[in-house]
């Protein structure tokens, strides 16, 4: 069951596990039919209209992802992947089928009603941070809620709140620019649920990050999802990523190719523990250093 | 307002960049405020010089020409007499007291120094009609006015051109070819409203200059007082009626004089001034508007820059409406922060000029109100064009954008 998994190819979703099969597990949600789906696509299409060309970015699809799941969307450039996320993100409409979130037809929606679905119930954490530069992260946080049209002590309440549950709450009055990437992210993570949203959309969001960085932010995610049961759907390329996930789903050439359980899923936790910390990547890399001299040294 | 206070926020995330926004429209607003306060400070001045002219004065002039101010018919109509002046004291109990003018321009000499000017034969009581006091020597007589005697009162400008530092009263100068003695020289009066000088002239008794000098019979203007201020503006009517009947001038012709009171030049003076005020206050306008091209162009820049932060709004949230307001509201605030300290340089600025001027300082609260007003305009109008195009960005294509 080799897994051909090389870091950064397009090749890389071809695993064996199952060709061709949508899978659901027992312990999914899906399998019990009463539950009800937070997202359900219906047999959606998207055609972009460049004048003397249409291009046919998803075509045909259906999917149903229920509360507490954790869904990692994968795919070429051109699969559709980031057109579903922007199907999914309310950002954009179907051409044809249906798209209910929460069990709501949001597919015919105006562009003010749909701003206020992405307001509500909606969360999103973006590749590059997206943060307000020189504004605080308390204000960066409370940017949501605004335009939730709630007061101003409520919003510096909730702010604190998710910034608390990122862990970043003796940093409210940092800006950007005296944050790490991670800590940029985590503030941008916690934006995204400052509205208590049913859904937290992350599109690439350890892109911009370095490796052990990457897996804090997935530790963050993953705990957010088991102790608080929030569903997030992720866009990413790296197979890694997609491991820390319960599900992936893998769409090329517009449709939905695959729709499995991962399986030997990665918990970041476990994973912290085996990466090298800061000081310890410093001594290495001293280490190589001296390595390297002493070669050299021995050749000259 | 929690608006207003988001936008200052906005703005003041590029500092430098919003002051140099707001520059053209402090200027504009500044200029417009500096020019009317100090135009209204002149106009003030000339008011009170007006003033200075007796308030009760009424001023009959022969001709109908209407062109603006006060002109000394030279010429042209000769219907008005002494009898029509007699008339008006006898029949119009308004008019207190009445004299007699007409004027000509005669070569002037004593000694070795001569002047071309204007000889205006009147009563005496013209000097206290016009309020006019005598600073040397005296008026002449009634009695002088009488027998026609070749008497004068000399302005100060004639005074110091013809005898320099000598004293003139009791001296014989030559008007025309004929000698006239001086009897006296009076207070300077300054320029008149259109700019002539007043004290260039040489009064002497209206019997004298129409048979002696001017040949005429007529007048050339009558200068009566009324009783009060009221009464002055009362009279117009009946010496109107009065002088149309004596003159036999039919209904629905133009009447063949023209009578100014006070009241009328004191307006007249008025109207020009501001008229010459509020153009002024359009031009320095014109900057108002280049600094509202100022603004839009500044916040379609930002608009620009600010693609991806609008895309990350939208996603959270904003509504095509939320981020329109939120830019016009971040131009009007520019704009009207411009307003209130271009109000108050301009207002520094005009009362550092009338210091120097010796105006005294007038604050035109309507120029205040219009100027706030046109600030939040420039900012509305010039800002809606970028507020509208950042409303209508596409949030995916600005989420893209590098």
């Amino acid at each position: 069951m080799a897994a051909e998994c090389r870091a950064g190819s397009n090749e890389v979703f071809e695993t064996h596990l199952m060709a061709d099969q949508i899978i659901v597990a027992p312990d999914l949600p899906g399998a019990n039919p009463t539950k009800k789906p937070v997202i359900r696509l219906e047999n959606v299409f998207k055609t972009y209209d460049l004048g003397e060309v249409q291009v046919q970015a998803l075509r045909g699809v259906s999917l149903e992802i229920y509360e507490g799941e954790f869904v990692a969307v994968m795919g070429p450039s051109g699969s559709g992947k980031s057109t579903i996320m922007n199907i999914l993100g309310c950002l954009d409409r179907p051409t044809k089928g249906r798209y209910f979130l929460d069990g709501v037809d949001v597919s015919g929606m105006s562009k003010t009603e749909l701003a206020r679905i992405r307001n509500r119930k909606l969360g999103f954490v973006f590749q590059q941070f997206n943060l307000l530069s020189r504004t605080s992260a308390l204000e960066n946080v409370e940017l949501p809620t605004v335009y939730a049209g709630i007061g101003p002590e409520e919003r510096t309440k909730r702010a604190m709140e998710a910034l608390t549950r990122v862990g970043l709450a003796q940093r409210a009055g940092h800006h950007p620019s005296q944050l790490s990437g991670g800590q940029q992210q985590r503030v941008a993570i916690a934006r995204g649920l400052v509205n208590r949203p049913s859904i937290l959309l992350a599109d690439e969001p350890t892109g911009n990050l370095d490796s052990r960085t990457s897996v804090e932010i997935m530790d963050i995610l993953q705990t957010l999802n088991n102790e608080q049961g929030i569903t997030i759907v992720l866009v990413t390329h790296e197979p890694d990523i997609a491991q820390y996930a319960k599900r992936n789903l893998l769409f090329r050439d517009g449709k939905l190719k695959r729709d499995i359980l991962v399986q030997d899923r990665l918990v970041a936790q476990e994973v912290l523990k085996t990466l090298p910390t800061v000081e310890q990547q410093a001594a290495e890399d001293a280490e190589e250093e001296n390595q390297r001299q002493a070669k050299n040294d021995t050749l000259a | 307002m929690n608006t207003f206070r988001l936008a200052l926020r906005a703005l003041s995330r590029n500092k430098m960049r919003s002051a140099l926004t707001m520059l053209g429209i402090i200027i504009g607003v500044g200029a417009v405020i500096a020019v009317v306060s100090i135009g209204q400070g002149a106009q003030y001045i000339v008011q009170q010089g007006i003033q200075a002219m007796g308030t009760n004065a009424v001023f009959i002039s022969a001709g109908s020409n209407r062109a603006g101010g006060v002109r000394q018919g030279y010429g042209g109509v000769k219907t008005l007499t002494m009898d029509d002046l007699n008339a008006i004291l006898q029949e119009i109990p308004l008019i207190k007291e009445a004299s007699p003018a007409l004027s000509s321009r005669q070569q002037v000499v004593y000694g070795n120094q001569n002047w071309n000017t204007q000889i205006t034969g009147i009563t005496p009581n013209y000097f206290e009609i016009r309020t006019w006091p005598v600073q040397a020597g005296s008026a002449f007589s009634d009695e002088e006015v009488d027998i026609a005697a070749n008497v004068c009162v000399l302005g100060t400008t004639v005074e110091k051109i013809l005898f320099v530092d000598e004293n003139p009263i009791g001296k014989t100068i030559r008007i025309g070819n004929l000698p006239f003695r001086v009897d006296g020289v009076l207070e300077s009066k300054g320029q008149n409203v259109t700019g002539q000088d007043q004290d260039d002239v040489i009064f002497a008794p209206y019997t004298t200059v129409q048979r002696k000098i001017s040949g005429i019979t007529w007048l050339q203007f009558i200068a009566a007082s009324a009783v009060s201020q009221e009464a002055s503006v009362a009279a117009v009517a009946p010496i109107t009626s009065l002088l149309r009947e004596r003159h036999r001038i039919r209904n629905g012709d133009d009447d063949d004089f023209l009578i100014r009171t006070q009241a009328d030049i004191a307006d007249l003076q008025n109207q020009t001034q501001s008229t010459m005020t509020y153009l002024l206050g359009g031009i320095a306008s014109v900057s108002l508007l280049v600094g509202g091209i100022g603004i839009m162009n500044i916040m379609l820049v930002s608009v620009t820059e600010r693609t991806r932060e609008i895309g990350v709004r939208m996603a959270v949230g904003a509504t095509e409406d939320d981020v329109r307001r939120q830019f016009l509201v971040e131009a009007v605030t520019l704009s009207m922060m411009g307003g209130f300290i271009g109000i108050i340089l301009g207002l520094v600025g005009s009362a550092l000029i009338s210091n120097l001027l010796g105006w005294p300082t007038l604050i035109s609260g309507k120029a205040i109100i219009a100027a706030v007003i046109f600030s939040a305009a420039v900012g509305i109008f010039f800002g809606y064009y970028p507020a509208h195009k950042a409303a209508q960005l596409d949030p995916i294509e600005a989420l893209r954008y590098e």
